[in-house]
């Protein structure tokens, strides 16, 4: 191959893809969800904050492709200073650099608005976000900042192949999949089967070091309204306890269903 | 500013939780004394909607089309609620309502409201109660504008039948705005999807391999239930990841969800929190399901589910 060849090839395969990828901090899992200021605000006492797992399997995904293909990751979250040891844990897995937009996220068409602004800035070729984060559930960000950009969105995406510059993907919907192709750039909604659990990078020692090293750029977020406000938050009225029936008595079980809860 | 509501079908049949969308429509184009509107794709005849309130049908044509595509859906149905000087267009929360969601809500110029759980609280400004933090609590959520897309939990509101007027229409199929193309659907081997069932039945690690999945699929087949599964069925293989329910999984909100042999960790219970009733079958009393459940029994399953079969089978007269 000569040198032109091998540099048109290079281009061609776009071996230099950019791939922007946004993080959510949640609660871990097993907190305990509470609300303070008269049920108006989460109670972060004694929480644990993690990267938001849908997210953290996309980030997997583009530290992949970095890593086979020599793919350029960022990780963007609009969020306050408390966020940062997250996008510090985000350098460590793999990712180039981090860029935290200094704002409250109110709701999900204000940060997907963040977002875009920032994203317009740059040309990626694919942007990460999760499929909805474990806290708000809203699943909106990626929907709505792919409709800002005017770009593809493919939710619930849980397979990424890249084919010089088309994306072979997959989408996970109500009873069974869906395999589509799209050309560069494009956003996706990750989940799991992106990439498997047993995937997901635990940072070593040399990681966390290089991740000091890393830029972790801070910008001013633009000034946007949100769409919607929470008014109050409130936590389901206590289940009563598990009603118990002897392994014997089948047919107890079936009345109880039939008759009491009527599901049958 | 009728009511518009997105109408989801398959092989030509309104999905049920469509139906559920359109009741819902109904009963708040009856609070605001106004007219429902349901918007179609590639459905031949959509008068069956008339039982369930919708005064106008609105077929669009999709030209051959036979994939659900958001990018021409949503700019479709972004086109006729502005016609029909809408202010609310719901869908449902399927797999396909909720891709739909964010992107017809932001070319409607709208606010998106996900997992709303019952009819709005007020409608000037528009409140609704939607769950969060995975089903262990709500949140009231007040729009800042105007429009709104709302996005309704399955099972929430329930099917309710009513005369509308069921006029026919047609509207034109907006054009592809993006390259995304779908090649190829999969359809997965299961009668039923775990989002469309009333039932489902669930499978842990208690059943100690994939050779033991028929107690699943039998007790499935009696009450016509779709069959899932834990996390670690389906990390080891046992069963494809797409029964997976679970944070990281599918969720589900069925009317029924029988656990069998599945402990019940945190990441599990947080995917199936919106069944409205669960059963557990554990040999284990100290496993975590019995909190959670409302009914359970301590027990081999390889002893209760079979006779249970067998009882079910009688009483279905199967």
């Amino acid at each position: 191959m000569t040198h032109r060849h091998f540099f048109i090839n290079f281009v061609q395969n776009n071996l230099f893809m950019k791939i922007l990828v946004c993080i959510s901090t949640v609660p871990d899992t097993t907190s305990k969800i509470n609300f303070v200021n008269q049920n108006q605000a989460f109670d972060t006492q004694g929480v644990t904050f993690i990267i938001n797992p849908n997210d953290e399997f996309g980030l997997t995904r583009a530290i992949w492709f970095q890593q086979k293909e020599g793919a350029d990751v960022t990780v963007v979250t609009v969020g306050d200073s408390s966020c940062e040891p997250i996008l510090r844990k985000c350098l460590a897995i793999g990712a180039d650099r981090a860029i935290r937009i200094d704002a409250t996220p109110m709701d999900g068409f204000y940060v997907a608005s963040q977002l875009s602004e920032l994203a317009k800035k740059e040309t990626y070729d694919l942007i990460i976000t999760g499929r909805e984060s474990i806290d708000y559930n809203g699943g909106m960000v990626g929907g709505i900042l792919a409709t800002f950009l005017g770009l593809p969105y493919l939710a619930n995406c849980n397979g990424l192949q890249k084919d010089g510059t088309t994306f072979n993907l997959e989408r996970e919907m109500d009873g069974g999949k869906e395999l589509l192709k799209a050309s560069f750039p494009i956003v996706i909604g990750a989940q799991k089967g992106l990439v498997e659990e047993k995937d997901l990078i635990i940072p070593n020692m040399r990681g966390i070091m290089q991740a000091r090293q890393k830029p972790l750029e801070v910008v001013p977020a633009v000034n946007l309204e949100a769409g919607s406000s929470i008014e109050s938050f409130e936590k389901p009225p206590a289940k009563g306890p598990v009603k118990l029936v002897d392994s014997s008595n089948i047919d107890g079980l079936i009345d109880l269903l039939q008759n009491e809860a009527k599901v049958l | 500013m009728s009511v518009i509501v997105y109408i989801e079908t398959q092989d030509q049949e309104i999905k049920k939780s469509s139906l559920e969308v359109a009741s819902y429509g109904r009963a708040i184009a009856d609070a605001q004394e106004t007219s429902l509107v349901a918007v179609t794709f590639g459905l031949e005849n959509g008068s069956a909607l008339k039982q369930y309130g919708v005064d106008t049908i609105i077929n669009v044509p999709t030209e051959g089309e036979q994939y659900f595509n958001a990018d021409r859906y949503s700019t479709t149905l972004a086109k006729i609620a502005d016609n029909e000087g809408a202010k609310l267009l719901i869908i449902s929360s399927s797999a396909n309502g909720r891709y739909l969601g964010p992107i017809v809500a932001t070319k409607f110029q709208s606010t998106y409201f996900s997992n709303v759980i019952g009819l709005p609280l007020s409608y000037d400004p528009l409140t609704v109660k939607r769950s969060c933090f995975t089903n262990k609590a709500f949140n009231q959520s007040t729009s800042q504008k105007a429009r709104v897309v709302i996005s309704l939990s399955s099972n929430s509101f329930g099917i309710i039948e009513k005369d509308g007027k069921g006029d026919l229409k047609t509207a034109e199929y907006a054009a592809s705005t993006c390259d995304l193309r779908v090649e190829s659907v999969e359809k997965s081997s299961n009668k039923v999807s775990i989002a469309d069932a009333e039932i489902v039945i669930s499978g842990g690690r208690g059943l100690k391999g994939p050779e033991n999945w028929h107690l699943i699929e039998d007790l499935a087949t009696v009450l016509g239930a779709a069959t899932a599964c834990s996390k670690p069925v389906s990390d080891m293989g046992w069963r494809p990841h797409s029964e997976h329910v679970g944070q990281t999984g599918k969720p589900v909100a069925s009317n029924l969800y029988i656990a069998i042999g599945v402990s019940g960790a945190i990441q599990h219970l947080a995917g199936i929190n919106s069944s409205k009733v669960k059963v557990v079958i554990n040999n284990d009393p100290e496993a975590p399901f019995f909190k959670a459940a409302d009914y359970g029994i301590v027990g081999d399953a390889f002893e209760v589910v079979p006779e249970l079969i067998s009882k079910l089978k009688v009483l279905k007269g199967a």
